[in-house]
Parts: C-alpha cells; sequence; structure tokens
C-alpha cells in the first residue's frame, strides 16, 4: 500500500526536486543564457499534468492503474533529465558548443515552430508518397512470387540482388537519374519500403499451412478465393513484420535522403543546422524525430490490433 | 439417394527425398452404397488417408478411377466434403465466418444464411458465433469444422480421423452426433478410426486394410440394429472379430489399433 503510493507520487516529486534545482542552482556562466527559462516551464507543464493524474486516480480506476505502472518510469525520465540540466547549465561539465543548455532546447520548439511545422508536413508527404508506393508495389511482387512459381523464379534472383543494397547508397546515381531530389528521395523511400514487405508478404504466403488451401478446395474456393481470402489473410502476421521492418527502415532513408538535396523537411533541418552550429537546434530536431517515429510506429500497432486481433501477441511494441 | 462411391483399381505411390518409392494403395477395389456409413481402420500406414483424400480428388491416383455417382472424380469439390483429423478452422475468421466459408466462397452464401444458423445450432454452437477459434476448446472447434463441411450440403462427407484428438468422453458424445447428422442428411459417410469400437458402433460396414502393399483385407457388415448398445453381445462379436483380423493381417504389430 505505502509502495504504490510512493509510486504514484513519485513523478511529482521528481518533477518537483527538478524545479528546484532549477531555481536555486544558478547557470554556468560559460553556458549561453537562454532568452527564457524553457525547460523550467516544460517542468511546470509536466508537474502539472503529474499532479491532474494523481488527483484523478483517486476518482478513476484505469488512471490509478496506469499512474502506478507507469510512475517510476516518468519519474525517472525527470531526474534523467534534471541530470542533464545540472551538467550541461549548471556546471557545464561538457563543451557547451555541443552540450547546450536544456533551457536553449527547449526554446528551439518556441522559437522556431513555424519551421519546424512546415519541415514535418514535408518529412510526412515525402515519407507518405514513397511508403505508400513502395508498400504497393512491394506487397504486389510480394503476392506474385508467393503464390506464382514463375514469378518467383524469375524475380528471387532480382529481389536478393537489389533488397539488402541500403537504399540510400543508390543516392549518387539516383540524383542524376531523376529530375529533381524530392522525385530521388521518394524513389530512395520507396526502394527501402519495397524490399522487407516484397520478402516478408512473399515468405508468409509460401509458409501459409497446406491444408488451409485443402481445406478451401474441399468447400469449392475458387483460385482468386484462395488467394485473397486463404493466402493473403493467412499471411498476414508475416506481412505486419514487413510493414514494421519497412517503416523502421523508412525512417533511414527519409532522413538520409532528406539531407542531400530536399530544400525542407526533418532531415534538412537537422542537416543545415548542424552546419550552422546550432547544436540546440539539432537536439531539438532530434528530440521531434524521435517522438514522431514513435507515434508512427505506435499508430502501426494499433492497425496490427484491429486487423490481427485474432492472433495473440506476436511482438509487442 | 445420392452419394455412391465407387473405386476402381485404385493405386498410388510416393517417391521418398532418398528416392526409394512406397506403394500407398495397390488396385484397391471398392463400392460403397450410397447413404451409407463406412468406417476404413488398419494400421497406421496402410494408406487410409491416401485412400480418403483419392476419392475427395485432394490427391488423385496413379492409376484407376474413383467414381462418385458415376461421376470421375478429376479435383476436389464441395460434393465431397473432408473432415480433417486437426479441425483445420482459418484463425482469422470467427466461428460464423469459418463455417459460412464454402457457402461464401460459392457465391450462394445470401440465399443459404438460414443453413448456417441451423448448422451451428446444430453442433451445439450457439452463442459462439463470433468467437475465434482460439478461445474455444479443441471439441468445439472439431464440431465447428464439422458443421463447416455439413453447411454445403455435400452428397459425400470423408473423415478422417475427426475424433482422434478428443478425449474419451467427448468422443462418445460426438460419435452421436455425427449419426445423427447422417441419418438427418441422408449422405454417405467414409470414416477412417483407429479405434475398432467407434468403427462397430458407427458404420454399417468396416473396412479392413493391410499395409505393404496396402489393400482392402475385408469388408464386414454390421447387422445391428440402431442405436446400439456398445456393451450388447453381438457388438462384442463383431469387435472381436475385428481384432483377430487386424492382429493376424499386421505381422509387424502396431499397438495404436486397440486405442
Ligand atoms: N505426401 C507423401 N509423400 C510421401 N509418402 C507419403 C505421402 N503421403 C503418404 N505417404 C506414405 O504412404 C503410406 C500411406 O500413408 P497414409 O495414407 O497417410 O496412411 P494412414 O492414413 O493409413 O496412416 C505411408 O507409408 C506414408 O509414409
Ligand atoms: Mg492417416
Amino acid at each position: 500500500m505505502v509502495i504504490k503510493q510512493i509510486k504514484k507520487v513519485s513523478a511529482i516529486l521528481s518533477a518537483l526536486l527538478a524545479i528546484q534545482v532549477h531555481i536555486r542552482m544558478p547557470n554556468s556562466p560559460l553556458q549561453p543564457e537562454a532568452s527564457k527559462p524553457y525547460f523550467l516551464y516544460l517542468l511546470y507543464a509536466a508537474l502539472a499534468v503529474f499532479v491532474v493524474s494523481y488527483l484523478l486516480s483517486f476518482f478513476v480506476k484505469p488512471v490509478d492503474k496506469k499512474l502506478e505502472s507507469t510512475g517510476p518510469l516518468l519519474a525517472g525520465g525527470v531526474l534523467l533529465l534534471n541530470i542533464v540540466n545540472i551538467v550541461c547549465s549548471k556546471l557545464a561539465l561538457l563543451p557547451v558548443l555541443f552540450f547546450p543548455s536544456l533551457d536553449r532546447v527547449f526554446g528551439v520548439y518556441v522559437n522556431d515552430w513555424e519551421l519546424l511545422l512546415k519541415c514535418i508536413g514535408s518529412s510526412g508527404k515525402l515519407l507518405l508518397i514513397g511508403f505508400s508506393i513502395g508498400a504497393v508495389i512491394g506487397f504486389g511482387t510480394g503476392i506474385l512470387v508467393g503464390f506464382n512459381k514463375k514469378a518467383a523464379y524469375w524475380f528471387n534472383p532480382f529481389v536478393k540482388i537489389i533488397g539488402p543494397i541500403p537504399a540510400t547508397s543508390w543516392s549518387p546515381l539516383v540524383l542524376s537519374l531523376f529530375a529533381t531530389s524530392y522525385q530521388a528521395a521518394v524513389f530512395m523511400i520507396a526502394l527501402s519500403v519495397w524490399f522487407p514487405i516484397t520478402v516478408m508478404t512473399s515468405n508468409g504466403i509460401a509458409n501459409v499451412q497446406q491444408t488451409y488451401f485443402e481445406v478451401a478446395d474441399t468447400l469449392g474456393a475458387g483460385k482468386f478465393w484462395k488467394i485473397f481470402r486463404v493466402g493473403i489473410p493467412a499471411a498476414l502476421p508475416s506481412v505486419f513484420l514487413g510493414f514494421f521492418y519497412a517503416t523502421t527502415g523508412s525512417f533511414v532513408t527519409l532522413v538520409t535522403a532528406e539531407m542531400f538535396g530536399c530544400k525542407l523537411g526533418i532531415g534538412w533541418y537537422l542537416n543545415w543546422q548542424k552546419s550552422m552550429m546550432l547544436y540546440a537546434n539539432v537536439y531539438a530536431g532530434l528530440i521531434l524525430l524521435a517522438v514522431l517515429c514513435n507515434l508512427i510506429i505506435t499508430l502501426l500497432f494499433k492497425v496490427k490490433d484491429r486487423l490481427l486481433n485474432w492472433q495473440k501477441g506476436v511482438i509487442k511494441w | 439417394m445420392v452419394g455412391h462411391i465407387k473405386i476402381d483399381k485404385v493405386s498410388k505411390s510416393f517417391t521418398n527425398p532418398d528416392g526409394s518409392v512406397v506403394k500407398a494403395l495397390n488396385e484397391v477395389e471398392l463400392d460403397i452404397k450410397p447413404g451409407s456409413f463406412v468406417s476404413l481402420i488398419g494400421p497406421s500406414g496402410c494408406g487410409k488417408t491416401t485412400l480418403l483424400r483419392a476419392i475427395s480428388g485432394l490427391a488423385l491416383a496413379d492409376g484407376g478411377d474413383v467414381y462418385v455417382d458415376e461421376e470421375k472424380v478429376t479435383a476436389p469439390g464441395h460434393e465431397r466434403g473432408f473432415a480433417f483429423q486437426q479441425a483445420n478452422l482459418y484463425p482469422w475468421l470467427n466461428i460464423e465466418k469459418n463455417i459460412a466459408f464454402g457457402l461464401k466462397a460459392r457465391g450462394i452464401y445470401k440465399t443459404h444464411k438460414e443453413d448456417v444458423k441451423e448448422y451451428i445450432e446444430m453442433v451445439g454452437l450457439k452463442g459462439f458465433e463470433k468467437s475465434y477459434p482460439h478461445q474455444l476448446s479443441g471439441g468445439m472447434n472439431q464440431r465447428a469444422s464439422l458443421a463447416r463441411a455439413l453447411v454445403g450440403h455435400p452428397k459425400v462427407l470423408l473423415l478422417d480421423e475427426p475424433l482422434g484428438a478428443l478425449d474419451a468422453f467427448t468422443r462418445m458424445n460426438m460419435q452421436d452426433e455425427i449419426i445423427r447428422i447422417w441419418k438427418e442428411q441422408q449422405m454417405t459417410m467414409v470414416m477412417v478410426t483407429h479405434d475398432v469400437d467407434e468403427a462397430v458402433y458407427m458404420s454399417d460396414q468396416v473396412i479392413i486394410m493391410t499395409p505393404r502393399p496396402a489393400k482392402i483385407e475385408q469388408v464386414i457388415d454390421i447387422e445391428l440394429g440402431r442405436p446400439r448398445a456398445r456393451g450388447n453381445i453381438d457388438f462384442i462379436k463383431y469387435r472381436t472379430r475385428i481384432l483377430e483380423i487386424l492382429n493376424y493381417a499386421g505381422e509387424n504389430h502396431e499397438p495404436e489399433y486397440y486405442l
């Protein structure tokens, strides 16, 4: 009982500690001053959320459960930020050029939000176009290779040779082949998505239990019915894995591709800020990227839970 | 009545990966009367499944032909239903959709929706329509699989050790259930079993097969009224006789037939 209460209030205590440290300990004179104590604002916001959930937990059961399980984790996260803050801003133990104060890192979101939003939009669009093209073609080739022996014969060597090459290594060639660097970026993302989806789809289909098709045969199912109502649903867990690999791979390709020739996007932003030695902006961009990638993968797993609810826990996120 | 099966000198061989050839069926001849219930019994590996698959069209014979109602079997079809040893339900479909699968595949679901309901009730799965196979017991899945095979009104139902995976109690219940459905639907049923009691209890005819080269040893007509009692003296006589034939036929004694 006592332990449960400690777990529940731990996040609040950790936030209070961080706030006290930030207010009472002076910033190192080596560290350039931020325009406003943005990290402090973030801590206040976090504290407010923690306090509200703590109060809610007495009335709402799920909040109570959630707070008990995630409380220590949140407390740990805040503590980590607190330590980073002490090391970087308060004591300036690390080179201040590469390790800016948290006030400045979080300040980027306030001062640069318009550009960042544009970058998110641009990256999102590029990812969506590239991913969709790669996924559709990948799923199509996967089905073809999975069901058709002739197609497998001709496609497999192709897939084996092209597939494992990192998509971004095509950039020297692709940049000169396509009219715009944007098209080249779309191509590279599509390529990096195509491979895992093709492989996992065709593998999934090839590994479908033979008896599933035999059952369909004895029930009077035709060829197309067997492909679309037996083979593909049975292969879906494997197809999903392909989508998972494709998604994580597409992030890498996206960021790298944007560094080459794009005029906007998170990858471009990171590269540009780095070249101007604005490391606070680079960290802000990285944090943003991490949050967005996590969001997309969480979304992917939500879709999986809907689609594969007949299957119990494959990989958990 | 429909469901006449004629097996005319059917042979089937398999080539093992090492190149050796196994003769799974050797010129098997058999005539199964329409509307009868027939059991195939024999030591494992004697070709029972192969024979059943030849009738269904899942695996075609190398030599000889199978006819169902005078029509040569060249491919699997819905008029020859098949119940596998494992329920083999589609795990991504709920019970109702599994049972409706064949009707939907043939594009006749709209006019046969009531049948799906009827068969769900018949196999005692009312209330479990929306459950997924992994949520139900083995016995329930096996019953759903039977309903799936039956709902398309096949002329012939081929059952490959359909009750092998069930516990003794569920098994006896299912035997009665299958017999009830068989009587109601007036179809031909051919069932592979290892269980002599089960064969005598359910069948009009018990066909005893011997291995290597696989052929039919003897066909025994079970002339007992229905419903049957397992402890009855005539019942035990049939059982003893079948056991004797099996024992004599299978020199390389395999204990499975006493299961
Ligand atoms: N697909 C196959 N490939 C190779 N050998 C097979 C295959 N199917 C069956 N056999 C062989 O044919 C023989 C008969 O098998 P089967 O019909 O399954 O026997 P039963 O059902 O009576 O146990 C066995 O020796 C088995 O090993
Ligand atoms: Mg068998």
